[in-house]
């Protein structure tokens, strides 16, 4: 996870990122432009009571006049409802394109990176791409919905009611065009502050969720050692670090709402000293004060909501970066143009011809000149010490990676030039650490056929020994792996087992199948398997000698290149890597002696 | 998929609905259905609320002082600019300067106490947030590891970590995001209702009019977003569990062909997502500009009703400015109330969790007056010794001396009791009846000190801690020299692979080029528990994931870590046994073999079956 590449969080993003966003807000155009319009409009209604209210005092109220009272009182009603209305319409455009919005580009996000090479993900923690897909795209959905359009709409405001406070009395317009200044001045310095502060907290906030996961799932060596006090000390250094970043933020928080407080009032008092001189030498009406004084009130939101809303902008730029990021990322593994499906033989010819494979931006090779010819029906067990590249080797008959070297071949086309779902139905695969997901037990199983019948799914269930899952509270409807029921090691992998041997495929690939079985269990599972071996081709990795029986040949990988072929038992007394890599203690001694 | 199992349970949820057969079955988490109930907390989480602010007592009468002082200031403006355009205005008409003056001073002193009281209310509000942010993170933290095993496994990692680490931060963000807003509205709305009746009764008796229709619609607006909130986390954590799931399996998915239906399960989970914002971001929609409705109503009639009053001359013009400034300050922090309200909610959710978690008793409690356990010999006796769950029993009677030195293996199948057998020896559990003893002491007379100096128990995961190989060692005797430290891990045959390391014993393990192979990682452990050097040694042998070279190292390794130390071994593989001096076979909870390895294999038991079965699959 921590070796994915990550620009660095206070990295700001470019305006020009946004422009990415174009495609995606495309088709609520219309919806953008009604929750602009609606915006401006509230805004500029806002507007309606502090002028009317100056009309009051100066007309009716000067005059003497109840009856003119009727006419401008209708017209504050009539703006405060459509200022209502406005509101209203705005959010519920707003809500309806930027919702969408954030649902499509979530969906795009989601289709493209299943479909990024398995070489993409080695280098990608999902934890990595959960928060571009969580976190980013929300940060997107409410910049859409909120920031960009009240980015627009303040600074209009700002520009009219300026223009509004200079046209009612210059002199005192100008004034408080000034203060707005050091105001906004200060505001953009302490909410840079701000932001770099809430980053800090959020890198201890990981931090002290590393030491929690660790307490946590440690817990059995914590306590079996007793050394609660010493993790407990450990986390406690960190909390305290942590409440001190907090506090540093609260003071410049406060430091922000201190100023947000005190303008406004200081320049009331401004305004209240000018506009009594002007209206002492006639300048100004005392109506004309009374609609500075209440304009002057509508002003103060935009003008400190766009340093916040400026640093939005930039943050948004950034998510738009992390995300183009992963949308640029080229899909190397894919159908070549004008592929056909091919007429495939079950079992098939499995071939490796002079196969060789380095990952993406690594110099050293993991297999090189690789050759394996497993005949229909074969079954070759691949023998290798950790790291020998047996995992890989099984990866590329199903193009999980592609080769760069050489080829592969299934009854001698290409897999290159298959279609991938032709290929990956033909060749079917179990991990060495057995995938399940949060879903039925059924569905887990036919996740590559899910026509499969329910005797299809009871004969692979037999084959694997996984009757078990008829015990199951709901049988095959029980929901498993991480929000479900959970299962042992051993059931895992013998689900998985299933859901490979699940419908006879012409190729199969097993990678130590059977590690987490029990002595009893793996008996069983063995005796099952070779029936369905001997209808299929397959390679199988394994790390047993109990796994190498299964096998017709095995196949001995050391260093990225096959050095051995041959019958278990010749190997065993002919070659002495093979011999250390599967025989036990026992047997060493007597070939020793 | 049968029909029983779709209707059959009252816990299937929405598995009735055909697209949701997919996900299967399963019982929804119940605390998820009791929580964030709304406003009014449950006892539990008052209490705890209570327990936390406690030590505050003074400050928050303090802090209330500042904040009561602070809003006169600040409701001092609107009132003054009145007071100034009737008084001042014309007295400057009138050729007097002063009043003006003083106005002007009253003004701008208001608004520094003003600023300054505020300026202290935050930072001294916040000190206090964060004192008791604290004191909850380490209370939970403390709690949880006092907790049982058999809490632990209940419970799974999982929501455990989400309550320390979420759940607080829930609360971190209450406090961080506007608690003081909440406050401050709140106090606001009362101290502006109060002004407003003072300032002049009968407009303010107009103005207040527009209150049952805002308590109306704020009851409305609470209501259904306490649903409607809910709803979304429960989208957003589907959306999220889908995506980890996918992409952290992501070989299993190309392999399998899956990506078009996923595409499809994410398309409708996202758009259920989408439906469940859409309805919370509804509410709101409706809230905020019902607020600004009544707010403008009541607002044109007060300017219709104070504009009649002034041309009564009952009133002057400055305090009907006064009222309609007021009136903007009255009803602007409603609208943020609403903003605010689900960070309200998943703070008292989270607390509702917390809370339970700490009512959790620890069922293995230290004892307050223990025996002291000298040098311990290491005779480990179960005296009549029954465990069970409420529901089973695992082991039914049991009784086993094992002497000081001894190697015992327990051999069975999953389920045969193995495990708690062991784990009683560790006091991770204690018996229901009987007890275990060390060297004739109960081990629950034992001192947590006393008893995991003498016992340890390796466990089958080797879990290793972020921080150096060294460091991960050391956890076994944290006191521990580098040379104490190189000794170990060269008994245990771990110092060759390690000095091999980048940066040899300072390797960070969770790092790029840190990680280790099972193999290795079971050996740093190995390293930990003969560095801890007790005197009884438990073992939950796995070896399943290791090849032969390193199964190999495993069993040389632990020759040397069980010389002269009672050990109490889970064997898994029977090569394990050959090393020990008596074999256990276990069944349904009961021991039915025991004797020396060589006594079984020769005999016609069950060890015997096992061990020809082994013996064949070594050809």
């Amino acid at each position: 996870m921590d070796n994915a590449p990550q620009p660095a969080p206070s990295d700001r993003g470019r305006l020009s990122a946004l422009l990415r966003l174009w495609p995606f807000a495309r088709p609520y155009r219309g919806l953008i432009a009604l929750t602009f319009s609606a915006a401006l409009l509230a805004t500029l209604a806002q507007l309606a009571v502090p002028l009317l209210t100056a009309a009051v005092v100066d007309g009716p109220i000067a005059h003497d006049d109840p009856a003119g009272l009727i006419p401008l009182l209708g017209l504050a009603l009539l703006f405060g409802v459509a200022e209502a209305a406005l509101f209203f319409l705005r959010r519920w455009a707003m809500n309806r394109s930027s919702l969408r919005i954030e649902r499509d580009l979530r969906d795009t996000l989601y289709h493209r990176l299943q479909r990024l090479p398995v070489a993409f993900h080695d280098r990608w923690g999902s934890g990595q791409l959960l928060s571009r897909a969580t976190t980013d795209v929300s940060t997107i959905r409410r910049f859409v919905g909120f920031a960009a359009v009240f980015l627009a709409v303040n600074l209009i405001t700002c520009v009219v009611v300026l223009v509004l406070l200079l046209v009612t009395y210059w002199p005192l317009g100008l004034t408080v065009l000034l203060t707005t200044v050091p105001l906004t001045f200060l505001g953009l310095r302490w909410e840079k502050r701000y932001n770099v502060q809430s980053r800090r907290v959020q890198d201890q906030q990981g931090e002290l969720t590393t030491d929690v996961e660790e307490a946590v799932q440690g817990i059995r060596v914590v306590k079996s050692l007793g050394r609660s006090s010493l993790v407990f000390d450990r986390y406690d250094a960190k909390a305290a670090a942590l409440r001190g970043m907090e506090l540093e933020k609260v003071r410049t928080l406060a430091l922000l709402w201190c100023i947000f407080e005190l303008h406004p009032q200081a320049t009331l008092a401004v305004i209240l000293v000018g506009g009594a001189v002007a209206v002492n030498t006639g300048a100004l009406t005392v109506g004309g004060l009374v609609g500075f004084v209440a304009l002057f009130t509508v002003l103060l939101w935009p003008i400190l909501s766009l340093g916040f809303l400026f640093a939005f902008a930039q943050e948004t730029a950034s998510a738009c970066d992390r995300i183009g990021e992963l949308l640029d990322e080229p899909i190397t593994v894919t159908d070549r143009p004008g592929v056909r499906p091919a007429a495939l033989g079950s079992p098939a010819r499995l071939r490796f011809q002079d196969v060789g494979f380095r990952y993406p931006g690594s110099a050293e090779a993991v297999l090189d000149g690789i050759d394996l010819d497993i005949a229909p029906g074969e079954t070759v067990a691949l023998v290798g010490s950790t790291g020998s590249g047996k995992t890989t080797l099984t990866a590329l008959a199903g193009r999980l990676y592609d080769v760069t070297a050489g080829r592969v071949t299934v009854d001698g086309v290409d897999v290159r030039d298959l279609p991938l779902s032709q290929l990956r139905s033909v060749v079917s695969v179990a991990f060495e650490d057995a995938t399940l997901f949060s879903m039925s037990v059924r569905e887990n199983l036919t996740l590559g056929r899910p026509g499969a019948s329910d005797a299809d799914v009871d004969e692979a269930l037999r084959v694997a020994q996984a009757d078990f899952v008829h015990d199951l509270p709901w049988g095959l409807a029980t929901r498993i792996g991480e929000q479900g029921l959970s299962l042992s090691g051993g059931q895992r992998q013998r689900l998985a087992l299933a859901r490979a041997v699940l419908g006879r495929p012409s190729v199969l690939i097993l990678d130590d199948p059977l590690s987490a079985l029990d002595v009893h269990t793996e008996a069983l599972v063995e005796r099952a398997l070779r029936d369905v071996l001997a209808g299929t081709t397959a390679l199988v990795v394994a790390h047993r000698p109990s796994t190498v029986l299964l096998a017709d040949r095995v196949a001995l990988l050391s260093g990225g290149r096959i050095t051995a072929v041959g019958r278990h038992s010749d190997l065993l007394a002919e070659v002495p890597e093979y011999r250390d890599l599967l025989a036990q203690e026992s047997e060493l001694a007597e070939v020793a002696s | 998929m049968s029909q029983t199992a779709e209707h059959g349970s009252p816990a299937t949820g929405p598995a009735s609905d055909a697209a949701e057969n997919w996900r299967g079955v399963a019982t929804e988490d119940a605390d998820e259905l009791s929580a964030g109930a709304g406003v009014f907390l449950r006892a539990r989480s008052r209490r705890l609320l209570g327990q936390l602010l406690a030590p505050h007592h003074r400050a928050l009468w303090a802090l209330l002082a500042v904040i009561t002082v602070q809003n006169i200031a600040w409701l001092a403006g609107p009132f003054l600019i009145g007071v100034g355009i009737d008084v001042a205005v014309p007295a400057l008409i009138d050729g007097n300067v002063w009043p003006l003056v003083w106005i002007t001073c009253a003004m701008l002193g208001a608004a520094a106490l003003d600023t300054v009281l505020r300026f202290v209310f935050l930072t001294w509000s916040g000190r206090v947030g964060q004192a008791m942010l604290l004191t909850l993170r380490r209370r939970v933290f403390t709690h949880v590891q006092r907790l049982p095993l058999s809490f632990h496994e209940r419970y799974t990692s999982g929501k455990t970590i989400s309550r320390l680490t979420s759940d607080v931060e829930a609360l971190a963000e209450l406090l961080d995001e506007g608690l003081d807003n909440l406050v401050t509205a709140l106090f606001s709305v009362l101290t502006i209702g109060v002004v407003l009746l003072v300032l002049d009764p009968p407009l303010g008796l107009v103005a207040l009019l527009g209150f049952p229709a805002l308590f109306w619609v704020a009851r409305w607006f609470q209501r259904n977003s306490t649903a409607a909130y809910r709803r979304t986390r429960e989208t957003i954590a589907a959306l999220i569990v889908q995506f980890t799931e996918t992409f952290g399996g992501i070989r299993a998915v190309q392999a399998f062909r899956r990506e078009p239906r996923n595409d499809e399960l994410y398309a409708a989970l996202n758009e259920d997502n989408r439906k469940a914002h859409d309805r919370a971001f509804w509410l709101i929609a409706v809230f905020v500009p019902a607020v600004t409705l009544i707010g403008n109503l009541v607002t044109v009639a007060v300017l219709g009703y104070g504009a009649l009053r002034v041309m009564d001359g009952a009133m002057a013009v400055g305090t009907l400015v006064s009222f309609l400034l007021y009136l903007r300050r009255f009803f602007d922090p409603l609208q943020d109330v609403a903003m605010f309200y689900n960070s309200y909610q998943s703070a008292t959710a989270a607390l509702e969790k917390l809370s339970g978690v700490l009512e959790e008793r620890p069922t293995v409690p230290e004892p307050t007056d223990p025996v002291p356990l000298g040098r311990p010999r290491g005779e480990l006796v179960y005296d009549d010794v029954r465990f069970g769950y409420t529901d089973r029993v695992v082991l039914p009677d049991l009784d086993l001396r094992i002497p000081a030195g001894q190697t015992v293996a327990l051999v069975g199948a999953t389920g045969a009791g193995k495990s708690t057998l062991a784990r009683l020896a560790a006091r991770f559990y204690d018996p229901t009846a009987g007890a275990v003893r060390l060297d004739g002491i109960p081990l629950d007379r034992l001192s947590d000190a006393d008893l995991r100096r003498a016992v340890v128990m390796v466990t089958q995961e080797s879990f290793l801690f972020s921080g150096s190989v060294a460091d991960n060692i050391a956890f076994g005797r944290p006191e521990a020299t580098r040379a104490e430290i190189v000794e170990a891990a060269r008994a245990i045959g771990a110092h060759e692979f390690i000095a091999a390391l980048p940066e040899g014993y300072d390797t960070d393990v969770s790092k790029r080029g840190g990680r280790l192979s099972a193999g290795q990682r079971q050996l740093v452990s190995f390293a930990r528990a003969f560095l801890a050097d007790p005197a009884v040694l438990i073992l939950d042998e796995a070896t399943s994931s290791l090849d032969v070279p390193s199964e190999r190292l495993v069993q040389r390794a632990l020759q040397t870590l069980l010389a002269d130390r009672t050990a109490l071994i889970i064997a898994h593989r029977l090569s394990t046994v050959e090393i020990a001096d008596r074999a256990l076979v276990m069944a349904d909870g009961r021991i039915v073999e025991d004797g020396s390895p060589a006594e079984l294999v020769a005999g016609t038991g069950r060890f015997a079956d096992l061990h020809r079965a082994w013996a064949d699959s070594l050809v």
